[in-house]
């Protein structure tokens, strides 16, 4: 197994060419081995490592704690709904919407972070938790006086994809078989997750992203050295609500349905668990993250099935079960790896440095010193 | 001005009750620099524990006079509350220490999220009544209605404040959380038991979120798996409003979060001419507590301590 990993690191172009059919593949093997519903399971993936990718550009690269973050998710997903619904009339075609939404959000990233730069550690998490609930309770309300967001109910019957006049909302019969929308949907999210891993890769290791890293690091050194701490934390806040929004508006377009219900506190934090879990700062980690947190809970459906096989029937609702066992899964990976699943060399650098170093060095990571 | 006392005193007794729970926060915040995000649901499983106990009493025995029913609830989730709560540190926050500061906050939201499920498997889905044994009386104030009930939240949850400020200010152990604070290796260099005094905090603000949870149960008459969450979410802010790490700061912040949330959702239709209702309650609280963090970032009360060089 050992070998074969090595052989392949040594051969980027064929690991390539495996991961690209692997991933092209991937749908009709969950699709066929384990039913379509798993499908449906990897559309959600994506969008989570799409989410969890935004967010690292925060937390990871420039160290502000952002526990708000879904709001923007709920911003681009609301766009979407209110330029392509019958909710206003208007249909307007979703390589429109995408960006508009997109850059909705980024602008709220902003507006967000303008007044927060000062904040540092946990009064920025608490302020950008308050800005959350805040957009929240908006949408669950601006019913009234006049109807924008249709208050608790949410908006549906959202335009589903569709390019070139191919729309997504209808299965496809070829061949004897019907592929759901879900299968569309995946490649398409696909493609705009391998684009945010690409520009977050190559973010990383720019000029920018070595800026986001001295501010994490130390901010008044890095302002020492030059940085435009301010700009440079108003383009993170910009950069990863921007994800955020693109986001948002392919879950809106997706779902066909949005209510404030997918947007709440849990949300933000799960991501936020994804990113830590999976080991911050570093994109496959991240990755990873968001690929287990999204598929433990699905996998975990699967109790019932356990209960009865082992027990002869449903002892306790794998429903009530899955989200405990969910719970005790993200304490106990937390507790044997502290520093994620898949550290970024830097981190596995200062955990494997000398203790004392170590701890001086990880006391700098979300300083709330202020 | 009949609904500016009348909201003023609801304002002020959800106040202290915000206040309570904002304590175990800052307590813990100030030594370990740690959001113990399970501390609302050790509230809700203090309540949830109190209420089974006192709906136990209150059949077994009911000519019981009510207060003391309620006393028995109390005083059989304190001890339990304590216990899970020590359990909590020792188990997912103590060997976290010297891990990154994000890894511990993951754990909490586990413990939070295991403990809320914990008690919807336990206690169901619905919501728990708390019994009506508690006396209705009421007075008159100012054009106000004020309840015995109310008045004795907001009395004995000064006792409290003032209790532990007596105990962080004049005792030894309070010295020690101090030092603790202050200074982790300085205090243990002194002769400090560190980790004992982390259990004592986190014990002590166990203790403080059990009365804090059946407070708020009696005062709206029910109780719920999911009612930490959001008074968890109030208490931190509170804390943070205060100055975070700070006990006198959370008990002003936790007031005057609960005030500012009273009159505001009393008002905020008037202000609006209608346009934003009551149920902006909760956005009252957080533009304020947004407000009052950007202009003065460590808090009302926090030291404002110049930045790390």
């Amino acid at each position: 197994m050992n070998r074969a990993l090595d052989g392949l690191r040594k051969r980027p172009r064929l690991t390539a060419i495996l991961l690209a059919i692997l991933l092209a593949a991937l749908p009709f093997m969950m699709g066929f081995g384990l039913g379509n519903s798993w499908v449906r399971v990897l559309d959600f993936v994506l969008l989570y490592v799409l989410l969890a990718i935004g967010l690292n550009i925060v937390v990871g690269y420039a160290g502000l704690l952002d526990l708000g973050y879904i709001a923007f998710y709920a911003l681009g997903a609301y766009l979407y709904a209110w330029l392509a619904s019958p909710h206003f009339g208007l249909h307007l075609p979703f390589w429109l919407v995408l960006p508009i939404g997109a850059m909705l959000a980024g602008l709220f990233g902003v507006l967000l972070g303008a007044p927060t730069l000062r904040l540092r550690g946990d009064y920025l998490a608490i302020v950008t938790l308050g800005f959350g609930e805040i957009i929240r309770i908006f949408m669950n309300n601006l019913n009234a006086p006049f109807n924008l967001t249709n208050g608790p109910q949410g908006m549906n019957l959202i335009d589903p994809v569709s390019i070139a006049g191919f729309s997504f909302g209808k299965p496809l019969h070829v061949f004897g078989m019907t592929f759901p929308p879900t299968y569309f949907y995946y490649y398409l999210f696909l493609a705009f997750t391998l684009l945010a891993i690409f520009v977050a890769l190559r973010l990383q290791d720019s000029r920018i992203g070595r800026a986001w890293a001295a501010i994490r690091e130390d901010e008044i050194a890095a302002a020492a050295m030059g940085i435009n701490t301010r700009n440079m934390k108003l383009l993170a806040f910009a950069m990863g609500a921007t994800f955020g929004g693109l986001a948002g508006g392919l879950f809106a377009a997706f779902q066909g349905f949005i209510s404030p219900e997918s947007f709440n506190l849990w949300e933000s934090i799960l991501v936020l668990c994804m990113i830590v879990l999976g080991g911050m700062g570093n994109i496959p980690g991240v990755i990873l993250g968001a690929v287990l947190l999204t598929a433990i809970p699905e996998a975990l459906r699967y109790l019932g099935d356990f209960q009865r096989a082992t027990l002869g029937h449903v002892a306790v609702d794998p429903a009530d079960l899955r989200m405990l066992l969910f719970g005790v899964a993200l304490v106990a990976m937390m507790l044997f790896r502290p520093a994620g699943l898949l550290p970024s060399r830097q981190r596995k650098r200062e955990f494997a440095a000398e203790d004392g170093v170590a701890e001086q060095e990880q006391a700098s990571l979300y300083d709330a010193r202020a | 001005m009949d609904i500016f006392t009348q909201q003023l005193v609801n304002g002020l007794v959800l106040g202290s009750i915000y206040a309570l729970v904002a304590l175990g926060y800052t307590m813990v915040y100030g030594i370990l620099e740690l959001i113990n995000f399970a501390h609302g649901e050790v509230t809700m499983i203090g309540a949830m524990v109190a209420l089974s106990v006192i709906g136990v009493l209150a059949g077994v025995a009911p000519d019981l006079p009510g207060v003391l029913v309620v006393l028995g609830g109390i005083l059989v989730a304190i001890p339990a509350c304590m216990l899970l709560a020590f359990g909590i540190e020792k188990i997912a926050y103590r060997p976290l220490r010297k891990a990154p500061r994000l890894a511990p906050l993951i754990t909490a939201i586990g413990v939070s999220i295991i403990l809320q499920n914990l008690a919807m498997l336990i206690w169901g889905r619905q919501y728990v009544s708390f019994p009506e044994i508690l006396p209705t009386t009421k007075f008159e104030f100012l054009g106000a209605h004020i309840s015995l009930l109310q008045i004795a939240i907001v009395v004995l949850a000064l006792t409290i404040m003032a209790g532990l400020w007596l105990l962080v200010e004049k005792t030894r152990l309070g010295r020690a959380m101090r030092a603790t604070a202050q200074s982790r290796e300085v205090a243990e260099l002194m002769g400090v038991n560190v980790d004992r005094v982390i259990s004592a905090t986190f014990i002590i603000g166990a203790a403080i979120a059990v009365i804090a949870g059946v407070m708020v149960s009696a005062y709206y008459g029910l109780a719920h798996y999911y009612m930490g969450f959001m008074l968890g979410l109030k208490a931190f802010s509170a804390a943070v409003l205060g100055g975070i790490g700070n006990i006198a700061g959370a008990m002003l912040g936790g007031l005057l979060l609960g005030v500012i949330e009273a009159l505001g959702a009393g008002y905020i239709g008037d202000i609006t001419g209608g346009f934003l209702g009551s149920h902006y309650q909760d956005v009252f609280a957080f533009f304020v507590l947004i407000g009052v963090l950007v202009f003065r970032p460590s808090g009302l009360l926090g030291e404002r301590v110049a930045n790390r060089a």
